[in-house]
């Protein structure tokens, strides 16, 4: 029901396939819980906010691609972690966010995920 | 140096056979939009195209850029699209 007034939502889709991961949910050192996170399922998007309600346009747009596939996917707010904000970038190699991931390797920010769902490549990534 | 030309020398000097095209999408020398034509980024996923351009910029312009928009492509790509 929050999802009708969401506004981001542009492809209308209910949010079922979606789980949101909490800070609390993992602990250990940084490396060890950007892992977990990584390993809670096969894809795994660091945002700003959560599918629900994304708090950047950028993490919307991605959301609605994820949504707009259809497969499941698990979200983590990285303003509710500044610990895993900062640290994420580093291991990863990548300054901005949103961060897709696929089976524990990031496939891109927003832009390549557009780029790549507009080409197909993001589907074809998914299925293997 | 005017950044949009620091930026264009830096990736073609790296990245051999490059062409790259950098844009100023605010008027404020700081956003940038830059096209990188390249063979390196044959058979190679998006995300490492972009951080093989990342790599060369993000030391150099750590203090100055504010952010980067790339888009990476092959020559064979790059020559279709022209027609």
């Amino acid at each position: 029901m929050e999802d009708q007034n969401n506004p981001f939502n542009i492809l209308n889709k209910d949010i079922s396939q979606s789980t949101e991961l909490r800070s609390s949910d993992v602990s250990g050192d940084l490396k060890q819980r950007i892992e977990s996170i990584l390993n809670s399922a096969d894809i795994v998007l660091f945002m700003k906010g959560n599918a629900q309600m994304p708090q950047c346009g950028f993490s919307a747009n991605t959301v609605a691609i994820l949504k707009h596939i259809g497969k499941s996917f698990t979200t983590f707010d990285i303003l509710q972690d500044m610990d895993i904000r900062e640290g994420l970038k580093e291991y990863s190699n990548w300054p901005t966010y949103p961060q897709l991931y696929f089976k524990s390797k990031l496939v891109g920010g927003n832009d390549i995920i557009t780029e790549m769902f507009e080409s197909g490549d993001l589907q074809e990534v998914f299925e293997n | 140096m005017n950044p949009l030309q620091m930026v264009k020398d830096l990736i073609e000097s790296k990245l051999k056979d490059s062409l790259v095209q950098v844009g100023d999408m605010t008027g404020t020398l700081d956003h940038l939009d830059i096209l990188v034509v390249s063979d390196e980024f044959k058979g190679k996923m998006l995300i490492d195209q972009h951080q093989i351009v990342m790599d060369i910029l993000r030391e150099p312009l750590k203090d100055q850029i504010h952010a980067v928009k790339i888009k990476t492509i092959t020559k064979e790509k790059y020559n279709k699209l022209q027609g």
